[in-house]
């Protein structure tokens, strides 16, 4: 076991981990951080996007010991401390970009970097983005619309509520 | 104006909040005092006698608490098959045992052997790695049609074959059907695979067991769209626990698709370990376990042959199906490929005559059961891309051929045992020919020609049967269950109501939509009304959430007990204001006398029959709580009909979606934005199976493609914004909603529009391809352009 430390959500977080514990393993199960899901097991789902040091990382692909000093971000970190959603959730929760819940930690997550690197992006840049997210119950649509509406782009054409 | 609240309205998701907020609670998320983790070890091969297992060295590996195989299962009931079906002799179906841990021979890649229970999961998994096997490699049997062969190898020694039944439906009609097709002036004919999928949902299975010494109950948190189902079928089949002893909790769920209805070992495994060691015992799937172990889906093969006259009216249809069940019966299994796909075989339209025949194959595969439509898309499939076929073979319209053959009165009884109560196929179809922009198409495919792309347009229907449904039908028809829904509305003394539903959401917006409905016939906010859900120790018995049926089923139990709440609470409200009973009116939460100025709030009501102190109660007892059970007298039938373009690169064979339009009649609907989310993502599970996934395996029986790296899941690129609407409403005539379901519509509905715009766009560029089976990969795209 090997102590490591970081700051998780702007707050000190250390724990004892072994070697091979990924960091989303020890955000979930030590941090107790259980916003942050795991989908599958070869990096393809997304669902446990953090950002490190500002990067949206795949937190399955990561050993903890690699994140020793790091700032990280969960889904935890993303609402203001009153619980006030920030942008990016409030339009998921206005376009209906979710059902299930389980993807959408990691879309968030994704989304927000996809937004500080480009701003506007358009649907097609968008749907290119997320190709390291899946999602099985929305088929997209809603999500795509929802960081549509995130950047401020008007999405009211779009088909649908 | 769309309304603001209530039925109808689209107010934004209250679990939102939870799920986006990192505070969502899904099975993986409880972690309980003392907790245990199993691992286990599944089998590499597809057929295997399994000679001997040494556990030794792995006993005495770090943290390793106990290591389980079969023997300690000795004891313990089969995995129990909830459906079973009579074939067309009159003979029970065959139905193997399904032992937790394998017994003697291990039947696919996958089927667990041992169960490693350690104090870290890590721990387990190490330990795992060094059981010795001595498994006798036997070859494997995967195809279905070697599978039938006369002295094929079996995979359960104790039946007579792999046939698991043959189903004729309806057997009566054989002889007609022939006759019919002797005399037709003309037959279609096609043979396709409905390829197998996998479910999917984004969170893998997981299952938390849970023993109390003290009062000997056992508990299971898992990962079900079912928990009361799970507690009947584990409990009294598996465990021999009694109900009363056993709860089971199945909180945030992940996503189900129908893969999560179903009693897993992996359930049975964590109860009884948990027991067996005082502690409790958790399982987290992995995806890679997910894929070997959740039930898969589809897997058809069939041919089907559709007869019309020489007015082009279809007289008969006949279809030939080999149905793969895998290497077990899963809790559904049966009937998906005979009552949910036989009795929808006449689809929209009138043809008179209909022999459905159903062969289903144990294989060494991973069992397969119902996903996301369950035998209905199986049957859209084919009847709407034989439709397809019909007209191109005769050189008519595919509409107008598929319109000329509607069923336009209703009720409507089909030849196969289900009466449509209402539809309107061709207002959905003027829909579509609306929103599709049909008439534009010649420009859009001229576009796509100037970049050297073939653009075809694909159209079809669908209907589907909903709201599983009479319990003394589907008691006729195999089922073990019944197939009501219960609801129980607790009202507080302070004007809250808390409403207990044996339905389940995993994705649905029960939580958010279910309100509506109460929160409209009492004329109070939403807000007021709280749904819990998924707890059996919590809620009455329920049947819970698949074949589309939370709102017509389980809403319709809401309603019931809702009406029996307003009821008493309008004897109250008569009393408190000395009128008759029959002059009360409810309306926007406060109880007046008709004809005067008399009134008195919901909440004033509700406090009163909490403090009985001005209270009738030589004639009503006090408290406000009521139970319903709903018992569907027939299925519903939403229906619609879908618009694919697609484009094809001639170069490559790759298939872009560049349009998808849905019609869909769902009679009343609740919350418009709910629902049509559920069919975006029905439409991406569609395009799903008709472009991208199909469960491969290898001749010895090995899973090709079993993780996201291999099998091909939907991604953002893959699909376009999708048009939608659902104002072509017939309401449901037989559950006091009127509505239909909506849950499945989109992934039966799609794949048929994909691949007839597929082969429009390549019989558009003179190729002569008539039939291409799904997925239609690029591969399989250029192979049949240049074949």
């Amino acid at each position: 076991m090997t102590q490591v430390s970081m700051t998780v959500n702007g707050v000190a977080a250390s724990g004892d981990v072994e070697g091979r514990t990924l960091l989303v393993s020890f955000l979930r199960d030590q941090l107790e951080l259980t916003g942050t899901h795991v989908g599958c097991d070869t990096s393809q789902c997304g669902a446990c996007v953090v950002h490190v040091n500002g990067e949206a990382v795949k937190s399955c692909t990561m050993l903890a010991l690699e994140a020793e000093g790091a700032e990280v971000s969960t889904i935890e970190g993303q609402a203001a401390p009153d619980g006030t959603l920030n942008t990016i959730q409030q339009a998921f929760q206005d376009h209906h970009g979710l059902q299930c819940g389980f993807c959408t930690p990691g879309m968030v997550m994704s989304a927000a970097a996809l937004l500080k690197e480009n701003p506007k992006p358009s649907e097609a840049e968008i749907r290119d983005y997320l190709e390291g997210n899946i999602c099985r119950c929305t088929g997209y649509h809603n999500i795509v619309k929802a960081i549509m509406a995130a950047s401020g782009q008007d999405v009211s054409a779009i088909a649908a509520e | 104006m769309p309304k603001d609240h209530g039925i109808g309205a689209s107010p934004k998701r209250r679990e939102d909040i939870r799920f986006l907020s990192g505070t969502g609670n899904y099975t993986d998320d409880i972690n309980l005092r003392g907790q245990a983790y199993v691992h286990f070890l599944r089998s590499d091969v597809a057929h295997g006698k399994i000679n001997g297992i040494n556990t030794e060295a792995a006993a005495g590996m770090p943290g390793v608490l106990r290591i389980f195989t079969g023997a300690d299962f000795e004891g313990v009931g089969s995995i129990p098959c909830g459906w079973q079906i009579t074939d067309k002799h009159g003979q029970p179906m065959q139905e193997p045992a399904h032992p937790v841990l394998a017994q003697g021979k291990v039947r696919h890649v996958g089927d667990p052997i041992a169960a490693v229970v350690a104090e870290s999961a890590a721990q387990a998994r190490d330990a795992a790695e060094a059981i010795e096997l001595d498994i006798e490699e036997l070859p494997a049997v995967v195809n279905m049609k070697a599978a039938l062969e006369e002295g094929a190898t079996k995979v359960h020694d104790d039946l007579t074959s792999n046939l698991c039944y043959d189903w004729g439906f309806v057997e009566e009609n054989k002889p007609a059907v022939e006759e019919a097709f002797q005399k037709a002036a003309h037959v279609t004919t096609l043979e396709l695979v409905n390829n197998r999928l996998v479910a999917n949902p984004m969170e893998p299975r997981v299952a938390v067991g849970d023993f109390n010494r003290a009062s000997g109950d056992s508990t299971l948190y898992t990962t079900s769209q079912n928990p009361h189902v799970i507690r009947l079928l584990m409990g009294a089949f598996v465990l021999g626990i009694p109900e009363h002893k056993l709860r089971v909790v199945a909180p945030d769920v992940g996503g189900g698709f129908g893969t999560k209805i179903f009693h897993y070992a992996e359930e049975a495994f964590c109860t009884f370990a948990a027991k067996a060691l005082n502690r409790p015992v958790k399982w987290t799937s992995s995806r890679s376990e997910a894929f070997i172990s959740d039930a898969h889906g589809r897997d058809h093969v069939t041919k089907i042959e559709l007869a019309l006259d020489s007015d082009n009216n279809f007289i008969a249809l006949r279809t030939d199906t080999m149905a793969n069940m895998g290497a077990y019966l899963s809790t559904f299994a049966p009937s998906v490929p005979t009552w949910l796909h036989g009795t929808l075989m006449a689809g929209n339209y009138k043809t008179p005559l209909i022999y459905v025949n159903v062969k289903a194959v144990f294989t060494n595969t991973v069992p397969v059961d119902a996903y996301r439509g369950a035998g209905r898309p199986e049957a859209t499939y084919q009847l709407e891309r034989v439709i397809d076929k019909a007209a191109r073979e005769l050189g008519v319209d595919p509409i107008a051929l598929r319109r000329q053959n509607f069923i336009t009165e209703f009720p409507y009884a089909t030849p196969v045992a289900v009466e449509y109560d209402t539809g309107d196929y061709h207002a959905t179809m003027d829909k579509l020919e609306e929103m599709a922009d049909f008439k534009g198409f010649a420009k859009r495919r001229e576009a796509s020609a100037a970049k050297g792309k073939l653009r075809g347009l694909g159209m079809n229907c669908y209907i589907e049967a909903c709201g599983i449904a009479p319990s003394n039908l589907v008691g006729q028809l195999g089922a073990r269950a019944g197939l009501y829904e219960s609801a129980t509305v607790r009202v507080n003394a302070t004007g809250g109501l808390v409403v207990m539903t044996g339905s389940h959401s995993h994705g649905q917006g029960h939580e958010t939509s279910f309100p509506q409905v109460i929160a409209e016939m009492i004329g109070i906010d939403e807000s007021m009304v709280e749904i819990v859900h998924g707890d059996t120790a919590r809620t009455p018995m329920g049947m819970g959430t698949y074949g589309s049926r939370s709102l017509a089923v389980g809403g319709s139990a809401m309603f019931r007990a809702t009406e029996k709440i307003i009821a008493k609470a309008k004897k109250i409200a008569a009393h408190l204001m000395e009128a008759a009973d029959a002059d009360i009116e409810l309306k926007d939460g406060a109880f007046s006398v008709a004809g005067t100025d008399k009134s008195v709030a919901w909440g004033d009501v509700c406090l009163a029959a909490y403090v009985p102190h001005n209270y009738p109660l030589e004639e009503i007892e006090p408290g406000l709580e009521e139970t319903a059970f709903y018992d569907p007298s027939n299925f519903t039938y939403p229906s619609g009909a879908y618009a694919c373009e697609v484009e094809v690169d001639p170069e490559t064979g790759k298939v872009t979606i560049e349009r998808f339009s849905a019609a869909d009649d769902f009679g009343n609907v609740v919350n418009p934005m709910i629902v049509e989310g559920q069919v975006h993502g029905g439409l991406a599970q569609g395009i799903g199976q008709a472009l991208l996934e199909g469960a491969v395996y290898d001749e010895n029986g090995q899973l090709l493609n079993a993780s996201y790296m291999d099998y091909a899941m939907p991604r953002a690129s893959d699909v376009p914004f999708y048009q939608v609407d659902h104002s072509c409403a017939t309401p449901c005539t037989h559950n006091p909603l009127g509505v239909k379901g909506c849950g499945e519509a989109g992934a039966i509905g799609s794949p048929p529009a994909v691949v007839n715009a597929v082969i429009d766009a390549l019989q558009s560029a003179g190729r002569d391809v008539t039939h291409i089976d799904m997925p239609l990969s690029p591969s399989r795209v250029w192979q049949a352009m240049h074949g």
